[in-house]
């Protein structure tokens, strides 16, 4: 029974791990070794691809940029997401549940339908093709995630906590910033590891509102794969470089993964 | 029902125990009888949650066997050992009714269902749950939803034994008088070998007829709750049990007579010991300490009122101990003397009381 | 948890409510603005009224792409829900394994959504692919480029490998997040795995799989990079959802008003949808 039941997530991560394989090994052919036909593993191995992106600055500069965005929007949302996330969490306030709603109802807009008006929006602001664009963009559907995250790890305190704190002599802020969020260290963790992976992982806005300069990383290979044709090499590569910043984060937050992933309300 | 015995049991989570430590239960081996109602007391960390697991099954012993009325059952399964077990937090089926609840136990079983009917109406009406049987068990109170996992262990007639770990921990402390009552009453009822774990002295003296008290892994004494008052056979029983605990005093044994700073107690045992050494401990609990004319000197430190009594902390020399005074009773002022009642003073050696052997 | 009513609380969420707005409101207007106007450029702007609506509303190839939409998100939700669920269930519970089962299944939720795309053409190219090779060494004729099959199949493969991961992680914290002491219960009661399955593991699991289903939901609805990128709607307009549909005429005709008028319907669809799941799964919990 035990060995059985082993064999499902086997299996499972096998799968998952096919494509990804396909991808590294195709990074590592040569063009010639790629339109010369199937092979299951690179019988040329070739660092080319991966050197020509990183000697190529409209290459490098997107992943400059993408994670710019990124760390930029990942920031503002919890930020923000934090004293408004306590403020539902412990108070009950004019319009509050309405407001709620309202913010988590954005989560369910089709990112195509923002396209067009953000373009327009953001060009009338002049912040078209910078970083802040895409990351403000982001806030739409990041900031009501972090805090509906956040109002459940927080509704898991007891409101003692605060009670004590204040009895103690602690002004509020000096509570929140002292006392409070290390104890919902975990809550913030993965609420920054939903934001990030949203935003990073989110291209139809972020391609609609950049040009040149602040052009991310996946809008470069899209761009890549449609104009110079059949580089299929080089697109595996620059893919393949995509996945490490996922996996650098995977990695830090593994052990909040468990629990986090209740999002603190099971 | 069935009488348990345990044969040389040890357990311990190490794969490969290679020191002491590593037990969480040391060797024991007892026997407890059928009906009988028994507590396992001790400190947290004692190990007498992983005793209680062995004898459930959810856990399988390192070494030594578990055998009920003399068959052994060391590699069954819960289910197959036909046990009910308690829980700390009470363990309810959310979406079932009480009454599927108390039901399910049955049902798995592929009991008839007029079989079930009439055992879930009968545990019911115990418990005074009749009223709440159509009531999803979500809705209940804590100590609703402990009545709950109780009427789970009653509901078949032919369990071995019901064992409580800690049930009372998250109820309401007036509650937990009454669902106390309340089990007793049960076991007078219906006469099932009943195992009650549990940190609290209370707890334990009141609902058990025989208290196994453990520390560290092992267990340090068995016996009534009268026996664990007067005849601690360790200095942890003696702590452990009663408020405040015994006082324990260095002491000395020449020629079967001890002495405690030089001035000779009168003891009950201390006439077993032969031989001549020099670390032994005195034991008199709190209760069988009085003021005397004439005795071991004492300095009043301090005089703190508990209700019907008042508790005297005294000084001889760099050795405090307390004694229990009883309401009305005239407490000297500044300097005076104790004596210790001869009939309840023991000594110990090592901890263990001196010639109980251990 | 009692809460204390005060409605100075609203300057803790004033930033989020700012920031919100401005960029959920101003869009918004936008869109009903054009939805409701008629131009022929230059803002140059006509009251249409209505028309754009009904326009939509009578399209067959709105029609058309709401039907494929609506399969592609049951279909998704059929297969990742359960199969999500059976994966945790089966997962280890403590040891090394269980941090290297979460690593590696928390992968593909990070990676950017045309690279997934990208990652299952290469995958799925009839010639070179891996995929595309083994269906057709086992006599299958498999060519997703061509065959309206074989690119739902492929897009239904690339969802089910990227967001299944999501489903277990949710379902997977549910599970270790219920204390031991019921599964002893249940042993103790006699309950086989079916029956603890069914009564203690699927109730605690409500809360995780209302919010696993909903966000599938929503997501699944919403698919545009991924199937861009590996299918560019094709072949035909076989797998052209909403959201391909809506940036083909909003971006690649520019038929701004047809666009507009279509973008609330299809934010009203999501809206009333998700809150029918919402309240289908939790009407249990409140009576």
């Amino acid at each position: 029974m035990k060995r059985w039941t082993a064999l499902v997530p086997t299996f499972y991560i096998v799968f998952l791990l096919l494509p990804i394989y396909w991808l590294l090994n195709m990074s590592f052919k040569t063009t010639n070794e790629i339109l010369g036909g199937f092979s299951l593993y690179p019988h040329e191995f070739t660092f080319a691809n991966y050197m020509t992106i990183f000697n190529d600055p409209t290459w490098y500069m997107g992943y400059v940029n993408s994670l710019s965005y990124v760390v930029i929007n990942t920031a503002l949302s919890v930020t923000v997401a934090l004293p408004a996330a306590y403020a539902f969490s412990r108070y009950r306030f004019l319009g509050d549940k309405h407001l709620f709603f309202w913010l988590l109802s954005n989560r369910m807009a089709p990112p195509a339908v923002f396209a067009l008006p953000f373009f327009q929006l953001y060009s009338a602001v002049g912040l078209f093709d910078t970083p802040i664009a895409v990351a403000l963009a982001h806030t739409l559907f990041n900031i009501p995630l972090a805090v509906w995250i956040l109002e459940g790890f927080m509704s898991g305190v007891p409101k003692e906590l605060d009670e004590t704190a204040y009895v103690d002599g602690h002004s509020f802020w000096s509570f929140f910033l002292k006392i409070f969020l290390p104890t919902i260290a975990a809550g913030i963790g993965v609420a920054c590891f939903f934001c990030f992976m949203f935003s990073w992982v989110e291209l139809l806005l972020a391609k609609t509102l950049t040009a040149v300069d602040a052009k991310p990383i996946a809008a470069t290979m899209t761009r890549t794969a449609s104009t110079s044709g059949y580089e299929l090499g080089l697109l595996a590569a620059a893919g393949s470089l995509t996945l490490i910043p996922g996996a650098v984060v995977i990695y830090f937050v593994r052990n909040y993964i468990a629990k986090g992933f209740a999002l603190g309300r099971v | 029902m069935a009488k348990i015995s345990l044969e040389h049991l040890r357990h311990s989570y190490w794969p490969e125990p290679r020191q002491e430590a590593h037990w969480a239960l040391k060797k024991m081996s007892l026997e407890w009888s059928d009906g009988g109602a028994y507590a396992l007391l001790g400190p947290s960390g004692c190990g007498k949650t992983t005793l209680l697991n062995l004898i459930s099954g959810l856990l399988r012993p390192t070494e030594g066997r578990i055998l009920f009325d003399g068959s052994d059952i060391t590699s069954t399964t819960p289910e197959q050992r036909n046990i009910a077990q308690v829980f700390q937090f009470p363990v309810i089926y959310d979406t079932m009714t009480v009454y599927d609840n108390l039901a399910f136990p049955l049902r798995n079983r592929a009991v008839a269902e007029g079989a079930v009917d009439a055992r879930v109406r009968a545990v019911a009406e115990m418990l005074d749950l009749t009223r709440a049987l159509e009531n999803r068990a979500s809705g209940l109170t804590a100590d609703g939803k402990q009545k709950i996992s109780l009427g789970r262990g009653l509901v078949r007639e032919d369990v071995n034994v019901i064992m409580f770990d800690e049930p009372l921990t998250v109820i309401d402390p007036h509650l937990k008088w009454q669902l106390r009552s309340k089990l007793k009453e049960l076991h007078r009822r219906i006469r099932r070998t009943m195992i009650y774990v549990t940190h609290d002295q209370t707890e334990a003296l009141t609902f058990a007829d025989q208290v196994v008290v453990m520390n560290d892994g092992q267990i340090v004494q068995i016996g009534t709750p009268v026996d664990l008052f007067e005849r601690p056979r360790h200095t942890f029983v003696g702590h452990f049990i009663g408020s405040p605990g015994m006082n324990v005093l260095p002491c000395e044994i020449r020629g079967g007579q001890a002495s405690f700073a030089g001035l000779p107690i009168e003891t009950v045992n201390a006439g077993l010991y032969r031989g001549a050494a020099t670390s032994f401990e005195l034991g008199v609990r709190p209760e069988f300490v009085n003021f005397a004319p004439a005795g071991i000197p004492v300095d009043i430190v301090r005089v703190s009122d508990a209700g019907r009594f008042r508790i005297v902390e005294v000084r001889h020399r760099d050795r405090s101990l307390k004694l229990l005074v009883p309401e009305g009773q005239e407490i000297p002022t500044g300097a005076s003397h104790v004596r210790f009642d001869p009939a309840h003073t023991q000594v110990y050696e090592d901890g263990w009381m001196v010639g109980a052997g251990s | 948890m009692t809460k204390t009513v005060n409605n100075k609380a609203w300057v803790f969420v004033l930033p989020v409510f700012v920031m919100v707005a401005f960029n959920a409101i101003i869009p918004l207007m936008t869109v009903v603005n054009f939805s409701v106007q008629e131009t022929f450029g230059d803002n140059v702007f006509f009251w249409a009224g209505v028309t754009w609506f009904e326009q939509v509303l009578r399209s067959d190839r709105f029609h058309a792409a709401l039907g494929r939409q609506v399969a592609f998100s049951a279909i998704v939700l059929a297969i990742e829900i359960p199969l999500g669920l059976a994966i945790a269930l089966a997962m280890p519970r403590k040891g090394i394994g269980v941090s290297i089962c979460l690593v590696l299944m928390a992968l593909p939720l990070l990676i950017p959504w045309n690279v997934v795309g990208a990652m299952w053409n290469i995958l799925a190219l009839p010639d070179i692919g891996l995929l595309g090779k083994a269906i057709n060494a086992l006599g299958i004729e498999y060519n997703y480029t061509r065959q309206p099959y074989a690119a739902w199949f492929t897009m239904v493969l690339m969802d089910v490998w990227h967001w299944t991961s999501l489903v277990v992680l949710l379902c997977y914290a549910g599970l270790v997040s219920i204390p031991d002491a019921y599964y002893q219960a249940a042993k103790v009661d006699g309950a086989r795995a079916w029956a603890v399955f069914r009564y203690i593991q699927l109730p605690k699991l409500r809360h995780v799989l209302t919010i696993a289903i909903l966000l599938r939901f929503m997501d699944s609805f919403m698919i545009y990079t991924e199937a861009v990128v590996l299918t560019g709607g094709g072949p035909g307009n076989a797998t052209t959802f909403l959201s391909i549909d809506l940036v083909k005429t909003a971006l690649g005709q520019f038929d701004l008003g047809p666009a507009a008028a279509m973008s609330i319907v299809y934010f009203l669809i999501i809206l009333f949808l998700s809150w029918l799941f919402y309240t289908l799964m939790m009407r249990n919990v409140e009576s």
